[in-house]
């Protein structure tokens, strides 16, 4: 049944624009999307990997930096006497170059830390989302600093026959979004279901047996957290040309908090779990925010996100194949016992 | 014939504890050589030290002819040296065939793009792994079990698994910590078929086992070992009758006793 979430959220979100006019929640539901791409990313390192990233933000934000600062151009002097100026382009090519950008620094940020995992991992990343964002702060030459990058161009797609489109109305960014999500979704699914993905189950489950059979840990997890800042820093570009304006805040960790929920609550090493969690904790502030003040609308949040986890420890997805797993009959999950077995036994 | 393993004049200190002295032996190509002695003999380190896990304080070890000192154990088991640990030691919330699926996870080498895509080459070789695996199921007798979860088989059946794995990436040359551990008698005769099928398939065994008369019935060749060095080394039948053997493993009166019997026989 679980198989089945992912296909019927294409369905059901293809056709919302159909019928929804209203573009505060348009606005929500393309924030969410972009969000959820993030989780996806999560996943493939937290639920698959099992290593945590607590400044994945970074990768978001500098995908966003990157695709802005391509589009808008730039002009920065760097010590001795060089100077690098780029006009501005377009927004595709600062979608392409974010993907890139933020893939070899997840690169290069897997091999740093892989040596040494677990906790050390958590404090590398979350430093290094922290150092990334006091650079952002301050490199105001590039960056604008805290007066924020503004007037960032909408994505533009080159139409084979028709020209350029920019996406300039709501409902054309929502489909972007919601392609892009697909493809990331597909990407990951593929990923897992490789002898890549065993890999990286083998190596989660019990190292010195994965090791023993020859998979290699460091190569593995590296391209997990390539992939995985690559797919963050995807969401950052959608990100700048939707919203058209980012400042350092992008970096904010509480930022990678609602990815690190949206992932544990709806299910870490499942795919459609970031789905399911992107979808509830990217919608409940605005489902909450018409019916009460606030302050309780962050209690209610985590009270919601508590009881979840009281009732669900492993995320809402695994609970929910747990549920199917256990419906079907006995004779589908257990074979009967063959002749040879019982003699094996015995 | 020159030998597929040489363990030369290996040491291994923790701090100032020696798990092993100093071990010598080599193993031919071709042979079930066993590693015997009293529990804390530095079999089990030794074992860590041939398959890279631990790098030894002094000597070396080659694999056919290559020195591993510098071989991460990743590399070692893409060398063809595979092993199985004391410990029952299997994926445990993965299915069976999964968990063979993990151990055929060094075949082929698809590209990045390949495996992003599912092109036929991909799905070409995804079926033949997929029919690689359930060839080494048939083989260790575990076809029924298949499609469930490792973790919840019988220990003797879990021992299986573990040996389906090591079996999995192909090796020329097997190290098996204890496998028969947790198995009963018939298990335990069936899985001495099973090791005989895999040295005549051209696999080296090297066997750590306390079951003595598996050990006797299955060797070619044993190698015993006390307080981290070689004390004997010989045929089964050598062995059985070699005083230090007697002595390690049942004290020094006994040996003496043993050995008045003897005289006096």
């Amino acid at each position: 049944m679980t198989r089945l979430i992912a296909p019927l959220f294409l369905v059901v979100f293809a056709l919302v624009p159909l019928w929804l006019n209203d573009p505060y929640l348009m606005n929500a539901l393309i924030i969410t999307g972009i969000f959820t791409i993030c989780a996806m990313s999560l996943n493939l390192l937290l639920g698959y990997t099992g290593q945590l990233s607590l400044g994945h933000v970074a990768f978001f934000g500098i995908g966003a930096y990157v695709s802005a600062l391509t589009a808008l151009g730039f002009d920065v002097s760097l010590p001795f006497g060089l100077r690098i100026t780029h006009e501005g382009g377009s927004p595709l090519l600062g979608f392409v170059l974010a993907i890139l950008i933020t893939g070899v620094t997840g690169y290069l940020i897997g091999r740093l830390s892989f040596r040494v995992r677990g906790a050390y991992f958590v404090i590398v990343t979350i430093s290094f989302a922290e150092v990334v964002r006091l650079v952002a702060l301050n490199w105001v030459e590039l960056t604008q600093g805290p007066l924020a990058l503004t007037s960032i161009p909408n994505m533009t797609l080159p139409l084979p026959g028709l020209g350029d489109l920019t996406l300039r109305t709501k409902m054309q960014n929502y489909y972007l979004v919601l392609g892009v999500a697909v493809l990331s979704y597909l990407v990951v699914a593929r990923l897992v279901a490789s002898r890549f993905g065993r890999a990286m189950r083998g190596l989660k489950e019990n190292e010195s047996l994965a090791l023993s059979l020859g998979v290699n840990a460091t190569r593995t997890l590296t391209i997990a957290a390539t992939v995985s800042a690559a797919m963050a820093g995807a969401a950052g570009s959608l990100y700048a040309h939707y919203i058209r304006i980012i400042d350092p805040d992008v970096f904010l960790f509480s930022y990678t908090v609602t990815m690190v929920i949206m992932v544990v609550a709806g299910g870490k090493g499942s795919l459609a779990g970031p789905l399911v969690g992107g979808l509830i904790f990217g919608l409940l502030p605005v489902a909450l925010r018409p019916v009460m003040a606030p302050e309780a609308q962050w209690i209610v949040y985590g009270g919601i996100l508590i009881a979840i986890l009281f009732v669900m420890p492993n995320g809402i997805v695994p609970a929910l194949a747990n549920l199917t797993a256990r419906r079907r009959p006995a004779s589908l999950t257990k074979t009967p016992e063959t002749p040879a077995e019982a003699g094996a036994q015995s | 014939m020159s030998a597929i393993l040489s363990v030369e004049h290996v040491g291994m200190r923790f701090g100032g504890l020696t798990a092993i002295a100093d071990l010598h032996f080599d193993v031919k190509p071709g042979e079930i050589l066993s590693l015997i002695g009293p529990n804390g003999a530095g079999k089990t380190t030794a074992f860590n030290i041939m398959t890279g896990f631990l790098k030894p304080t002094t000597g070396r070890v080659l694999f056919e002819g290559r020195d591993l000192a510098k071989t991460k154990p990743n590399e070692i088991a893409r060398l063809g040296l595979a092993r199985t640990f004391q410990r029952t030691s299997v994926f445990a919330n993965d299915t069976v065939l999964d968990n063979v699926l993990i151990g055929l996870q060094r075949f082929g080498e698809p590209s990045l793009l390949e495996r992003l895509l599912p092109t036929p080459r991909a799905l070409a070789l995804e079926k033949e792994t997929r029919a690689r695996a359930e060839a080494i199921i048939d083989m260790v007798g575990l076809s029924a079990r298949a499609h469930e979860k490792a973790g919840s088989l019988s220990y003797g059946e879990q021992r299986l698994v573990g040996f389906a794995l090591a079996l999995a990436i192909e090796p020329r040359m097997l190290l098996l910590d204890e496998p028969v551990s947790g198995m009963n008698a018939s298990e335990t005769q069936s899985f001495v078929g099973l090791v005989r099928k895999v040295r005549d398939a051209g696999v080296t065994i090297l066997l750590v086992e306390h079951d003595m008369p598996m050990v006797m019935e299955v060797s070619d060749r044993i190698v015993c070992l006390n307080y981290g060095r070689l004390i004997a080394e010989g045929t089964p039948a050598e062995i059985r009758n070699d005083a230090a053997v007697i002595e390690a493993y049942l004290g020094k009166s006994a040996a003496k006793l043993d050995l008045k019997e003897a005289a006096n026989a």
